[in-house]
């Protein structure tokens, strides 16, 4: 494969590409679906492709293909390389990509047991078990286990003298129970909804979900919920559980901090963002309580990683600092164009900070969310609802919408529990909350300690044209939020 | 383009080879390209050529799949002999149906050599006509244009072959002028009636006259919808509950409801895959020939769409809207319809707006999501155009709005439909919708931005 990658660049420059880099990317996907105690389907998904990504004339073009010879390599550099000066037809200025990256080496996820060397009698027999006690709770409609195992390699390569080889290794896991009454349905779902929890770790993270020994629960509060009472409509304290606070900051923190959305380039799918570059440093985003990082480095993080797809190493960014937002995550162009904008600042490098991930061969490289971080409080849960006179605790996202600029906002949760005289107590269905995202973190006053962190996986995040699912991380905690509104549909 | 013989060949020889009872295999093949843009000028520019090779085989009730993108004989080998081991370690899945037998597939024609012959400089001209429009006026455009050739086809062990070769076009853009914003979007499959210039043109008068947007409160209010909005309801009502596997777990806004009025007499509904009006797909992914069923008939819902598990279970055939079965999770989807149409009323849009004493003209929803699914209650936002309407005539722009809205009683509040419908493919699969009027549309909060 060497030599298809070399015979691309090197095409790639003689038809007149000022920069080249070309990614060649294998990936195997095993999946496994129990649905209502029986097997729907193991699958196991190979795919293999490169593309290469060029400038040429000032300007982008990218092309790609599934088949690996030397002859394709060829044809597909030079595809690009017309791209790129069709794109010149109609450029502004020449990209600017700043200083060379020179990146050699190698990264493999760190796990424990590989989760590819686990039998499939193994994986079936939890998730049959797991489906089989949801089951025998009665009441419930249907049921779902699942488990997806992902094995990617990809081999990077630029004309700057780049050559880097990784390894990302992932597991993930997660159980449904659905629960039906005459006029009312429930879904519950653990360890996170949509489908399962993700991480960067091996067959290990799936015994710790321990989902046989969660399901009766979460199969009990789905039937429980059929004739809870509604959520009230009211303005009022409201505890995240953490999987929710993960979603929170992905929606209304994530996607606003990535540049490219905020220059624009996204504005016709995506959207853009609140954060315009003068706010840098002098925005209040949230409380003093709220420090937010982005940081590639974690581990077992769904957005951990080597370097990303420029060959810029993985680093850790703080993006709001005691309330202050601080930072942007960058690609090599966007941090040009920041410098350019606003001169050098401590909050201003010029320098990517190596967040740019395509979601396969097939696809150019975006900015796209690592691990984006609530750093951990100080409360023990117990302590923080004992210290909440009224209010409402929400857990585990259903639905969730937010405008094109992340800041008006409606989350749907899964389950809720009315807090009075600093306890939990009865048990609320169909809570939805609402805000504006700076108001929202604002009215933050509390986050749970490290106890209670935990790095959430998305392994469905959107962005992109053609569409791109990106694998993201959010450490988070339980954490409280004031005079927020609340209320119930249906 | 890899072509039906090359293709049937391809299938066949894997057929061959399979040790399995029953053996499917099906084939997507893109070739396609898009071009994007955003202040004025292309900043992404890309070109794919994949094939997807999905084999699904039977071992008596054991079902196993496996996935590649390799076409070589070895590749296909190995995937059979992954998908056949996976289908050995599998308890039996009784309600397993088996696969289906051959059926005759009409074929329709959907390919046009124009779309499959577009270069990327004939995307970089159209794009830059766009933006040279909004350059012009003072704004700043953004979108994607995309031309691409996509076949499929379908080969199982009970004889089933069934190929299609479609061409696809999409245009999008969003024009932004100031706090004004303006969009437009078609697909097509045939490049003749995509009109990007004319697209191009009435997102950059959307743009410019929606600034200086007033605020407004939420409240319920009578609306007029452009199709945009149109097919963001159509496409949530198809996901989320006109497939039988949703009606059978019960969490479909049919259930209960079936034969029954719950929507305006003025709402039909169908799905027809070999409409040439849409983007054609003539037969699903099990190969069975696509029906046109109808969804919702004057107001009554008339049934879900089956693929052969979901109709297996009620003793009747599938009206050819499977899914791609070979990835477990399309499981938790069940059958889906891709190519919703809506029945065209007989009003204009400037004779919907004169109907209106107060309330709201809404060029389209954005990110949308379900609330909960009887009724598909949606929650999302109004994008890129809301409008005062008073006394019938668009009075002012307004500031946008999120929503809290039942789709189903929705429609059971359209005073008039529109009598152009455009294809749109925003959602899931596309739509060909009109504009509507609703007499009622619950909004239930507003975007501002609070200060440092």
């Amino acid at each position: 494969m060497k030599e298809l990658l070399e015979r691309a660049l090197n095409v790639a420059q003689l038809k007149g590409a000022s920069y080249a880099d070309v990614r060649l990317v294998h990936r195997i996907e095993q999946s496994l679906l129990v649905r209502n105690g029986v097997v729907q389907g193991i699958s196991q998904i190979e795919d293999m492709g490169f593309g290469v990504r060029v400038i040429a004339d000032g300007a982008w073009g990218f092309a790609s293909s599934a088949r690996l010879t030397p002859e394709e390599a060829e044809q597909v550099a030079a595809r690009a390389v017309q791209i790129a000066k069709a794109s010149a037809l109609f450029k502004k200025e020449d990209v600017d990509i700043g200083p060379p990256v020179v990146q050699r080496g190698t990264y493999r996820t760190p796990v424990e047991v590989d989760p590819f060397t686990i039998p499939l009698e193994k994986k079936l027999e939890i998730l049959l078990a797991a489906d089989a006690a949801m089951r025998g709770v009665k009441g419930i409609a249907a049921t779902e286990a699942e488990m997806v195992f992902l094995r990617e390699r990809k081999t990077f390569a630029s004309t700057e003298g780049s050559w880097i080889e990784q390894e990302i290794i992932e597991s993930g896991c997660g159980i449904e129970a659905l629960a039906v009454g005459p006029d009312e349905v429930q879904r519950r779902s653990y360890p996170n909804s949509v489908g399962r929890h993700q991480m960067t770790r091996g067959w290990e993270f799936i015994e710790e979900c321990d989902l046989p020994g969660n399901a009766p629960r979460i199969a009990e509060e789905a039937v429980a919920l059929l004739t809870a009472d509604p959520c009230p409509d009211t303005v009022t304290t409201v505890i995240l559980g953490g999987s929710q606070v993960a979603l929170q900051i992905h929606e209304s923190c994530g996607h606003p901090i990535e540049l490219d959305r905020v220059f624009g380039t996204e504005a016709a799918y995506a959207g853009t963002s609140f954060l315009t570059p003068e706010k840098l440093g002098a925005f209040r985003y949230g409380s003093e309580v709220v420090n937010i990082t982005a940081d590639a480095t974690l581990p077992g993080g769904l957005g951990t990683f080597g370097w990303d797809d420029e060959g810029v190493p993985a680093q850790r960014v703080d993006i709001v600092k005691e309330g202050l937002f601080v930072g942007y995550m960058t690609s090599r162009e966007t941090a040009r164009q920041l410098l350019r904008l606003l001169g050098p600042s401590p909050y201003v490098t010029g320098l990517s900070n190596g967040t740019m991930r395509a979601s396969g061969w097939n696809r150019i490289p975006l900015i796209r969310m690592t691990n984006v971080n609530l750093l951990p409080g100080t409360w023990r849960l117990e302590d923080l609802i004992a210290d909440t006179e009224e209010g409402i605790f929400m857990d585990t996202n259903r639905s969730w919408s937010i405008d094109d600029k992340r800041l008006n906002f409606q989350f749907g949760c899964e389950i809720a529990w009315e807090i009075r005289g600093g306890k939990r107590t009865r048990l609320l269905k169909n809570p939805i909350y609402t805000g504006i995202t700076p108001e929202f973190w604002r009215s933050c006053d509390a986050v749970c300690n490290v106890d209670y962190w935990v790095i959430w996986g998305t392994p469905n995040c959107g962005k992109g044209q053609p569409s791109q699912l990106a694998h993201t991380g959010h450490g988070a905690a339980p954490a409280r939020f004031r005079n927020v509104r609340a209320f119930s549909r249906k | 383009m890899l072509g039906e013989s090359h293709i049937r060949e391809l299938l066949e020889n894997a057929l061959r080879i399979s040790p399995a009872d029953e053996t499917e295999i099906v084939l997507e093949a893109h070739d396609s390209a898009l071009t994007r843009f955003a202040n004025n000028t292309i900043h992404q520019n890309v070109a794919e050529v994949n094939t997807e090779v999905a084999i699904r085989v039977v071992l008596g009730k054991r079902v196993g799949s496996a996935i590649t993108n390799r076409l070589t004989e070895e590749a296909l080998e190995k995937a059979i002999g992954e998908a056949v081991a996976l289908a050995r370690l599998q308890p039996e899945n009784p309600e397993f149906p088996g696969l289906p037998d051959p059926q005759p597939v009409e074929p329709v024609t959907a390919f046009d050599e124009a779309v499959a012959g577009a270069t990327p400089e004939w995307r970089a001209r159209a794009v830059g006509v766009v933006c040279r429009l909004a350059e012009s006026a003072g704004a700043s455009a953004a979108g994607a244009l995309s031309t691409g050739i996509y076949e499929l086809a379908v080969a199982n062990s009970r004889g089933v072959f069934a190929y299609h070769v479609g061409t696809e076009a999409h245009f999008t853009t969003v024009v932004m002028c100031d706090d004004g914003s303006g969009y437009a979007h078609r697909a097509a499959w045939r490049l003749a009636d995509l009109d990007v210039e004319a697209m191009g043109r009435s997102a950059v008068d959307r743009a410019l006259r929606s600034r200086n947007p007033r605020p407004i409160e939420p409240d319920v209010y009578p609306v007029v919808l452009e199709p945009y909005a149109v097919d963001d309801i159509l496409s949530w009502l198809g996901y989320a509950g006109a497939g039988a596997l949703a009606v059978h777990e019960g969490r479909s806004w049919m259930n209960d409801r079936i034969g029954r009025p719950i929507m305006s007499p003025l709402v039909t509904i169908w799905d027809d895959g070999r409409d040439v009006a849409g983007l054609p797909l003539p037969f699903d992914f099990e190969g069975i020939p696509r029906q046109r069923v109808v969804i919702v008939e004057k107001g009554v819902p008339q049934g879900p769409v089956y693929d052969t598990v979901t109709a297996a279970r009620e003793g009747r055939y599938s009206t050819g809207h499977a899914l791609p079965r070979s990835r477990p999770q399309m499981a938790s989807l069940g059958p889906i319809p891709l190519h919703l149409f809506m029945a065209p009323g007989e009003a204009t849009l400037e004779e919907m707006i004169r109907q209106v004493d107060r309330g709201l003209y809404i060029t389209r929803f954005w990110y949308t999501r379900l609330v909960h699914p009887r009724d598909c209650v949606l929650t999302g936002m109004t994008r890129d155009g809301v409008f005062w309407i008073e006394k019938g005539e668009i009075a002012y722009p307004v500031q946008n709005l999120r929503f809290t809205q039942g789709y189903v009683p929705a429609l059971a509040q359209v005073r008039a439909v529109g009598k152009e419908r455009w294809v749109l493919s925003e959602g899931f699969g596309f739509t060909c919708v009109p504009a509507l009027l609703l007499e009622a549309f619950t909004f239930t909060g507003v975007t501002e931005m609070p200060g440092n």
